[in-house]
């Protein structure tokens, strides 16, 4: 395989984003800008597509890699899948196209710049996820809080200069010691290129620093208690299309990143630390869980929701189990794809009401049917219900918290009822009950393009709610040669 | 007989200058012409240095007091080049303000010969004639608005300051020399040693008044009012181009006749060092004029030069080499933007001017959007791989603290830069601002931004540059 797809899928949105550049822009609803966007999305889409295809499941060695020199002697532009990095550039590259379709109506201004900064966010994103040296990683990794920053500050709610700055320091933050580690390892063992450091390893002395190093920054990202505090404000101001990029992809660098990097790189530190990452995650799923309980804002209680699944997620990796590992994969993507429709769904009604608050709505149930359908089937999968994708990742991360931690695994599952609490009572209390509010009963019902997108969230969360082999196929053989060298790693220590 | 030929550069540009004084005393309204011979001066001197000097390794002039090698070349091309941008996107602000004089090129390049002089030096007294040279072109060019108060209070201050620190530097100098009996530096290297403790405090005061010079804290004091006082013009040309030479004697000193007592200075750089990143951070975070705000902002950046000079290593004296070059072309870039701040004849330096500007100026608030997310090190940009080379000097040499340190205090810097963004970008539109600017400053913005933006696709060739020098 000569020609270089990652590349080309890294590049392609950047190449739609500086073409847009050069159109011209138009007041309003500019859609010249919006087709050539859709195009290259959807492009990029069928070239991910088609890697998923060509993919070779059987290895867990990188496929597609390409290898240039880019320092010389010092760090080489290197990229390449396996079989979990591979889902989450689907992931990426089946989101965006849906965020650009759906800005219709969340963004009045500047519409052909809001796309240019979704096109190179996405370019971004797709680098982080294929990125196998640690400074080219870095470099995409950081990179992304440019567009994301100038996303929900220009197009943000009311409070959005104050989200858009606590989002860019609270992640610059984290990320300048995962600098310092990356330099430090380069020190140590004379390269950052991940496939060689898989071979070498690193020293067991330095290992517990660098693992905090590199968990002040995904920390942050993923988020976990006690610095998840910039989530719930970021979420909040972002337009609708910012809020379902930075839900469905942006915390997923941080998961990915444990499973690649921490996991991979520091087999002894991951372990000595698990106690504290369980605690962190059974604290977020149970504090950040009864936190949603009290939202009054929609936006917030799914973002808060978020924080609770994230938990899960990185319970699930740092359980060192076959099932917690691909639990947690799945997991995210199923987060990916229910939070980016939560998004969604309430960016429908917040552009015909301009409001967030629960206490707005009532008995939407009587106007709105489809809505409420589908808003119903992103409720259950988000608390987990058997047959939708939230269930086979809840249920595999707890199958393997069950083995590792007893303790741990029955609280985390007190965090799924809570789960199935918080969203039930907010599906309640917006879908059901009496229609009070005057203004509700004009609203309409959704639009074509708003169905379209709802659709192709749903088609997936039902599917591989029921079929799940697709997904667990890709990422066996990976997943299983990673646990096979973390426990050689750990017993030659 | 000595080769000439090498300092070829620097005769030249003594003939040029006295020369166009001739010109400018005989010839009536030679304004013009003046700075058009000067800046083909400029670019000749330029020419004439890469050619004669660029690829000699080491050769030493006049019993070794003046030295040519890859580090003086390369600086000297730094500051032609710097001194030529400066000079030709003056032209436009000085015509505003009725200044567009003949003493102002001259003056230009009279600093920039004390500078190529002082880049060249290998002896205490060549060095301080450089610097004297310099320094008495540019009290003149502060205070060159002179109708104007603040500028003639700049350079007032400027003066008191810099020659309190030239006395210290001095006192340093006369130190050396009675414990040494050389003001050559190499024979000082030879017959310094760390068992005279009277030999520190010469150090101290040779560093203290460099590091008055580079504005390092805490002697950065003059800084801010000298750049907000001066014409917008000549501070681009205080941030630049003496901060390049007084970095490159800043390098001979510590490396040539000190490289013995390492002990004495390395945890004065690493204190100056840290200092400045942290204080560049945090006081530039209340600045409401832009001209305030990038003298702290300098302040911050010579700080992760000098930590690049703290690790006592080529790979650190290389870091810091990069570092300026790339600190130069960003400030460049910066101020072409802040000089296309003009409506009707008046220019606009405070933060607010750029309310909105992103709404009237798209292409512009664009260039400052990326020249300060460079400034404040995000990466893919050129100023995150300024910052990357230098922590990765510093972390070989096992300095955590400094590195920690200084990453830190690129986030506490990150906020005032993100604020300019947040104004031009979040906030309401103002009027539009003139859009008739001369040619020489769309290109100086152009090229500098391209080069800040798409330096990341090819890193390796500033390096291979840089790599040639080795002092240690």
């Amino acid at each position: 395989m000569n020609f270089p797809i990652l590349s080309s899928l890294i590049l392609l949105p950047i190449v739609g984003a500086l073409f847009l550049f050069f159109t011209k822009d138009k007041e309003g609803n500019n859609l010249t800008a919006k087709y050539v966007a859709l195009f290259t999305t959807v492009v990029n889409f069928l070239i991910s597509i088609y890697l998923w295809i060509s993919f070779d499941q059987s290895t867990s060695s990188f496929q597609f890699v390409e290898d240039r020199t880019w320092i010389e002697g010092f760090i080489n532009y290197k990229v390449g899948v396996d079989g979990i990095s591979i889902l989450f550039i689907i992931l990426t590259t089946f989101i965006t196209p849906l965020c650009i379709i759906s800005v219709n109506n969340s963004v009045k201004n500047r519409l052909r710049d809001f796309l240019i900064a979704i096109l190179i966010m996405e370019s971004f994103m797709i680098g982080v996820f294929c990125a196998l040296d640690l400074v080219v990683f870095y470099l995409f990794f950081e990179a992304g809080l440019i567009p994301m920053f100038l996303i929900i500050g220009i197009w943000g709610g009311a409070r959005r200069v104050y989200s858009a700055f606590k989002f860019f320091l609270y992640t610059l933050l984290g990320s300048v010691l995962m600098l310092v580690a990356i330099i430090s390892i380069y020190w140590i063992t004379g390269t950052t290129d991940v496939v060689q450091l898989y071979e070498i390893g690193i020293d067991v002395k330095y290992q517990n620093l660098l693992w905090l190093a590199f968990f002040s920054s995904f920390a942050v990202k993923t988020p976990m208690w006690p610095v998840h505090t910039w989530l719930p404000d970021a979420h909040v101001e972002a337009p609708t299309a910012g809020s379902v990029l930075l839900a469905a992809i942006l915390l997923k660098m941080a998961g990915y990143g444990f499973i690649r990097f921490s996991l991979g790189l520091f087999p002894v530190a991951s372990e000595v630390f698990t106690p504290l990452i369980y605690t962190l995650s059974v604290i977020a799923i149970i504090f950040t869980s009864l936190i949603a309980l009290m939202q009054e804002d929609m936006k917030k209680l799914i973002a808060y929701s978020s924080v609770a699944h994230m938990g899960f997620v990185t319970l699930g990796i740092f359980t060192l189990q076959q099932q917690g590992i691909e639990g947690s994969i799945i997991q995210m993507i199923s987060h990916g794809l229910v939070s980016a429709a939560l998004f969604l769904t309430v960016g429908v009604v917040y552009d015909r009401m301009h409001s967030r608050l629960i206490s707005t709505y009532g008995g939407l149930v009587s106007v709105i049917p489809k809505y409420s359908i589908l808003f119903m089937l992103f409720a259950l999968a988000s608390l987990g219900l058997p047959g939708t994708s939230g269930f086979i990742g809840e249920f595999l991360i707890l199958m393997g918290a069950f083995k590792d931690n007893f303790l741990v695994a029955v609280i985390a599952s007190i965090g799924v009822i809570l789960g199935a609490a918080y969203m039930l009572w907010l599906y309640k209390r917006v879908v059901f009950g009496k229609l009070l509010n005057e203004d509700l009963k004009k609203i309409l019902d959704l639009n074509r393009s708003e169905y379209f997108i709802l659709s192709c969230l749903a088609a997936p969360i039902l599917f591989f709610g029921f079929y799940p082999d697709p997904l667990i196929n890709t990422i066996e053989v990976s997943v299983t040669d990673l646990i096979n060298m973390h426990n050689t790693n750990i017993a030659s220590k | 007989m000595e080769n000439l030929n090498l300092i070829l550069p620097e005769i030249f540009i003594s003939l040029s200058i006295m020369f166009l004084l001739i010109l400018g005393v005989f010839k009536n309204d030679s304004s013009k012409i003046t700075f058009n011979l000067s800046l083909f001066a400029i670019l000749i001197t330029t020419i004439i240095t890469f050619n004669e000097t660029f690829s000699v390794t080491r050769e030493t002039l006049f019993n070794e007091s003046v030295v040519i090698d890859s580090m003086s070349s390369l600086m000297k091309i730094i500051t032609l080049i710097g001194g030529f941008l400066v000079l030709v996107i003056s032209s436009t602000y000085l015509k505003t303000f009725k200044i567009y004089n003949i003493e102002y090129p001259v003056l230009i390049l009279s600093s920039i010969l004390g500078m190529m002089v002082m880049i060249s030096s290998n002896d205490l007294i060549v060095f301080y004639m450089g610097l004297e040279l310099q320094s008495l072109a540019l009290y003149v060019l502060a205070t060159y608005n002179r109708d104007q108060l603040k500028s003639s209070e700049a350079g007032l201050k400027y003066f008191v300051l810099s020659a309190l620190s030239s006395g210290l530097l001095l006192y340093g100098c006369s130190l050396v020399y009675g414990f040494s009996g050389s003001t050559n530096f190499d024979i000082i290297s030879n017959q310094l040693n760390s068992e005279e403790y009277v030999l520190t405090f010469g150090i101290v005061f040779i560093l203290v008044g460099l590091a008055f010079k580079i504005s390092a804290v805490p002697f950065h004091m003059w800084a801010p009012d000298v750049y907000e006082g001066s014409p917008t013009t000549v501070t681009l040309f205080f941030t630049i181009v003496p901060k390049v030479a007084a970095l490159t004697v800043f390098i001979r000193f510590l490396y040539v006749p000190f490289l013995n007592l390492i002990d004495q200075w390395q945890m004065i750089i690493v204190f100056l060092s840290i200092a400045s990143m942290v204080f560049g951070a945090v006081a530039a975070i209340g600045q409401t004029n832009i001209k305030r705000l990038i003298a702290y902002s300098s302040i911050g950046h010579i700080g992760y030069t000098l930590a690049g000079l703290a690790t006592a290593s080529n790979e650190g004296i290389q870091s810091s080499i990069i570092y300026i070059s790339i600190y130069v072309v960003m400030n460049l870039a910066l101020f072409s933007c802040l000089l296309m701040l003009r409506r009707k004849d008046q220019y606009y330096e405070n933060i607010d001017d750029l309310s909105g500007l992103s709404k009237n100026h798209p292409l512009l608030s664009l260039c400052l959007l990326l020249i300060l997310f460079s400034l404040a090190g995000i990466p893919p940009l050129a100023g995150f791989f300024a910052k990357f080379y230098v922590f990765k000097a510093v972390l070989e040499q096992s300095m955590y603290f400094l590195a920690i340190v200084g990453l830190l205090s690129t986030v506490v810097a990150a906020f005032y830069y993100l604020r300019i963004i947040k104004i031009m970008y979040f906030d309401k539109e103002k009027d539009k601002y003139d859009n008739d600017h001369s040619l020489w400053l769309k290109f100086s913005l152009t090229v500098s931004t391209i080069l800040i933006l798409l330096y990341f696709i090819f890193p390796s060739q500033l390096i291979e540059v840089v790599s040639r020098i080795n002092i240690i």
